[in-house]
């Protein structure tokens, strides 16, 4: 596996660092303070590709609580609220586009 | 149904306590994920973009009531209150916590069900088959078989870290339901001139992103030398395979550099070494897996029952049965297939209440047991066929009744960008709003036989290669976007689709594959003439010109 | 990285001879394939024991012809995910008859060793110290084996055929 560190990193726009967490895979997002949150709007936002490297290096030595950490697009109302950034990434935040099986 | 013996009892507990002290490591963080990774792999355990997705092997797509209802309980205790049915007699959870999954495995265990190997570069769930034992004309029950290879499969101490995954499908009729061409190792039974008992053995099939059908290596295989013929074949493969590159390792890449023949010459100097060795499957061994196998014992029943005679005057039914319903090979009894595809629903879901009825259902009219196929649909293999009256209607009470089998709006489709980490594009919307637009069910049967496989990306889960209509999401600049191919098919006369225009987005697809409809209809010589005939007929060419004239 | 052989972890008796070090007067060495193949002559005459580190994309052949004279073979994992040195260790135990030690080496890790023994490896150089003591437990875990292999352990399919007729076989 590539270290974090080694990987070349290119962000086209403001950035976050998710995962899923060990326990129970829970998307994550990690935070300004060396932590993970399961909101968004707490994530660390960067906007250049050093501070995403170290962001993500800094995220990756927690090998217990996070599971496959990687760079994510974000996008920035003019309110400040922090979105994701492509439908993947919505996908993660607000679940599934169609609605789960009724019970019969 | 196999039953299980204490020794298939004893390895499958040891196996879930094996687990249980590895996801432990792991949670205490004595293994790193690395490490982890490929140990859960082997048991089924993927991360998919919302939560752990977990994949329980239904051998040969062979379920007893009992073990229905276990499934239904892990889908709702430990999961969300449903499961995915796949196309390789799998079912898939996809809410599982890490820290729980023990716990379900132990569950699953206590009804002989278990989640090995159902994913990792190994051999994969041995699939079969879903009317096996019940269809007329098989030469032999291939499920005996699925299951000799399924205990010579699992836990294989020289195969289980093989270049990349490994699939193998056994059928035993002329029609082939279990799709062999598409695998890694695909096992027609059939007889020699001689009259015996033996395997015509295929190789190197596949989809993914380099899609081949498989090649015969070997017209006739012995049923004793089964077993060692296959570990040649996979010996030749775990040495030769390539490890160098992700996409290039399955054992299709190897036979298509090396050529089947000189892959087959590799594979007989293999097998000759190690033909007359323990792996000699006498027939004394195969009574006994034959023996644990338990059939119901019918009744003598008339070809024409009186509940069916009355029930004929009800459109409604008569449409279920006449799409439904096939013949079985012992009179008065039928194979009930049943429809995981109502109109507007993700295919293949059922919810844990919908498998609890069932169950009781399968023990009512079934002899206790269910089957699970390709197409990911359910089945009931031993219907008395004056009970179908009263099935039909026990199945519609739960939604379960949709008369759409092997018409257009029976979909395959992958969990697509909704669940999964690879995806480029949804595949599930996409099947939702095809079912709504084909809803009309005199239209789908004016249609005729038409199946859409839909994959979320390359990686094919949902056949897309192989559907006579098959749909293909990329992603365009962040947008999904979708390729369509035409004239696709997984049966014994399996073949590749050929792309019919360029991708179209999200949005269109529905239209497009409208609009191909409409052209099979018009272009078709009679009613008779199913859409994948036409295309055959008439090449790609004439629906290009229909479809894409005014795009 | 301590070594388990015989079940326990052991002293490796073995000098590793880097290609190009020079040879120690006596004691058991163990060589790499390309030291060995390219001076099999030399080594061989000198007193003390020859190990071998056979590489897993290498085929056994240039091998065979020596095994009688050879007290161990190293199969490497290189990674635990590459499964090559298993077919290997079958070939060099079941076909080749090779009895000296064979040695797993590389990315040796606990989930690995019922899977190793079963292939016929009967010493493991284990990368990590709780997996080394841990050995024993991880090679108890499993009493029930679907495969024959050459490790002696009857799989399912015989045991039942031998239970079976034992029984036709009482009065």
């Amino acid at each position: 596996m590539t270290s974090p560190l080694q990987q070349k990193i290119r962000i086209t726009g403001p950035s976050v660092v998710t995962a899923n967490r060990t326990s129970d895979g829970v998307v994550i997002w990690r935070t300004g303070s060396k932590g993970w949150s399961t909101d968004l709007t707490e994530a660390a936002v960067v906007r250049t590709a050093e501070a995403a490297r170290e962001l993500l290096a800094e995220a990756s030595n927690d090998d217990l609580g996070a599971i496959g950490p990687y760079i994510a697009p974000v996008e920035i109302k003019d309110d400040g609220k922090v979105m994701p950034g492509n439908l993947r990434e919505r996908i993660r935040v607000k679940g599934i586009t169609i609605e789960l099986p009724l019970p019969a | 149904m196999y039953a299980y013996d204490e020794l298939d009892r004893t390895l499958l507990h040891e196996r879930v306590s094996e687990f249980r002290d590895q996801v432990k490591r792991r949670l205490s963080g004595e293994l790193t994920e690395d490490e982890f990774k490929m140990l859960r792999l082997q048991n089924g355990v993927y991360l998919q973009l919302h939560a752990y997705m977990f994949r329980v092997a239904i051998p040969y797509g062979t379920l007893s009531s009992q073990q229905l209802r276990a499934l239904a309980k892990v889908a709702r205790r430990y999961d969300r209150g449903y499961g995915h049915f796949t196309t390789r007699q799998n079912i898939q959870y996809n809410w599982i916590k890490l820290s729980e999954l023990p716990d379900a495995l132990a569950d699953l265990a206590e009804v002989g069900i278990h989640a090995m190997q159902t994913s990792g570069n190994n051999t994969r769930n041995v699939t079969s088959d879903q009317w096996a034992g019940v269809a007329p004309g098989e030469v032999d029950d291939p499920r005996i078989w699925s299951e000799l290879l399924r205990q010579y499969t699992t836990l294989h101490p020289e195969f289980s870290f093989l270049p990349r995954k490994f699939k193998i499908a056994i059928t035993a009729s002329a029609h082939d339901r279990a799709a062999i061409k598409i695998h890694d190792i695909g096992l027609r039974l059939h007889k020699n001139e001689a009259g015996e008992l033996g395997f015509e053995v295929l190789v190197g099939g596949g989809l993914g992103r380099t899609p081949f059908i498989a090649k015969t290596i070997k017209q006739f295989v012995h049923r004793r030398d089964i077993l060692s013929y296959v570990e040649a074949i996979m010996r030749v493969y775990n040495q030769y395979g390539r490890r160098d590159n992700i996409y290039k390792a399955r054992i299709k890449i190897l036979v298509h550099e090396l050529g089947i023949d000189k892959f087959a010459g590799e594979v007989e100097e293999e097998w000759r070494h190690i033909r007359d060795s323990a792996l000699a499957v006498e027939d004394a061994a195969i009574d006994e897996i034959r023996a644990r196998f338990t059939y119901p014992t019918y009744e003598k029943q008339p070809h024409m029952p009186d509940e069916l005679k009355q029930a004929a005057h009800d459109p409604l039914f008569e449409r279920w049965r006449r799409n439904s319903v096939f013949t079985h090979k012992v009179q008065g009894y039928s194979i009930v297939t049943i429809s995981l595809k109502p109109v507007g629903a993700p295919p293949g879901d059922a919810t844990a209440d919908q498998m609890d009825v069932l169950a009781d259902i399968a023990e009512r009219y079934s002899f206790g047991e269910i089957r699970v196929g390709h197409e990911q649909n359910l089945a009931l293999p031993h219907v008395a066929k004056r009970d179908l009256p009263a099935l039909w209607k026990a199945l519609d009470r739960i939604g379960l009744a949709t008369p759409n089998v092997n018409l257009v709006s029976d979909i395959i489709a992958c969990p697509g960008l909704d669940y999964c980490a690879l995806a480029n594009a949804r595949s599930i919307p996409i099947a939702q709003e095809l079912t709504r637009r084909f809803a009309n069910h005199d239209t789908a049967d004016l249609i005729g036989r038409l199946h859409i496989n839909i994959s979320g990306c390359i990686n094919a889960c949902g056949h897309h290669h192989v559907g006579h209509i098959g749909i293909l999401g990329v992603e365009k600049n962040g947008e999904e976007f979708y390729q369509i191919t035409i004239g696709g098919r997984a049966d014994e006369q399996a073949e590749m689709g050929t792309l019919i225009g360029p991708a179209v987005p999200y949005a269109e697809v529905a239209d497009v594959v409208e609009d191909i409809v409409e052209a099979y209809l018009a272009l078709r010589d009679s009613g008779e003439e199913l859409f994948v005939d036409t295309v055959k007929r008439l090449g790609v060419e004439p629906f290009r010109e229909r479809v894409y004239a005014t795009r | 990285m301590p070594l388990v052989k015989g079940g326990h972890i052991a002293n490796d008796i073995f000098f590793h001879v880097a290609d190009g070090a020079e040879l120690p007067d006596d004691g058991a060495v163990l060589v790499s394939a390309a030291r060995f193949l390219e001076s099999s002559e030399t080594l061989l005459r000198r007193e003390g024991k020859i190990g071998v580190i056979w590489p897993n994309n290498r085929g056994l052949d240039d091998l065979v012809p020596h095994l009688d004279r050879l007290a161990l073979v190293a199969l490497v994992f290189p990674s635990f995910r590459d499964g090559r040195a298993y077919t290997q260790a079958r070939l060099l135990r079941e076909r080749h008859g090779f009895v000296g030690e064979l040695r797993a080496t590389g990315q040796v890790l606990r989930d690995q060793f019922v899977f190793m023994l079963r292939a016929g490896f009967d010493a493991f150089d284990v990368r990590k110290q709780s997996d080394a003591e841990a050995f024993g437990e991880a090679a108890r875990r499993y009493s029930v084996f679907y495969q024959p292999t050459g490790d002696g352990h009857l799989s399912a399919l015989h045991r039942r055929n031998e239970s079976h007729a034992s029984e036709s076989a009482k009065p």
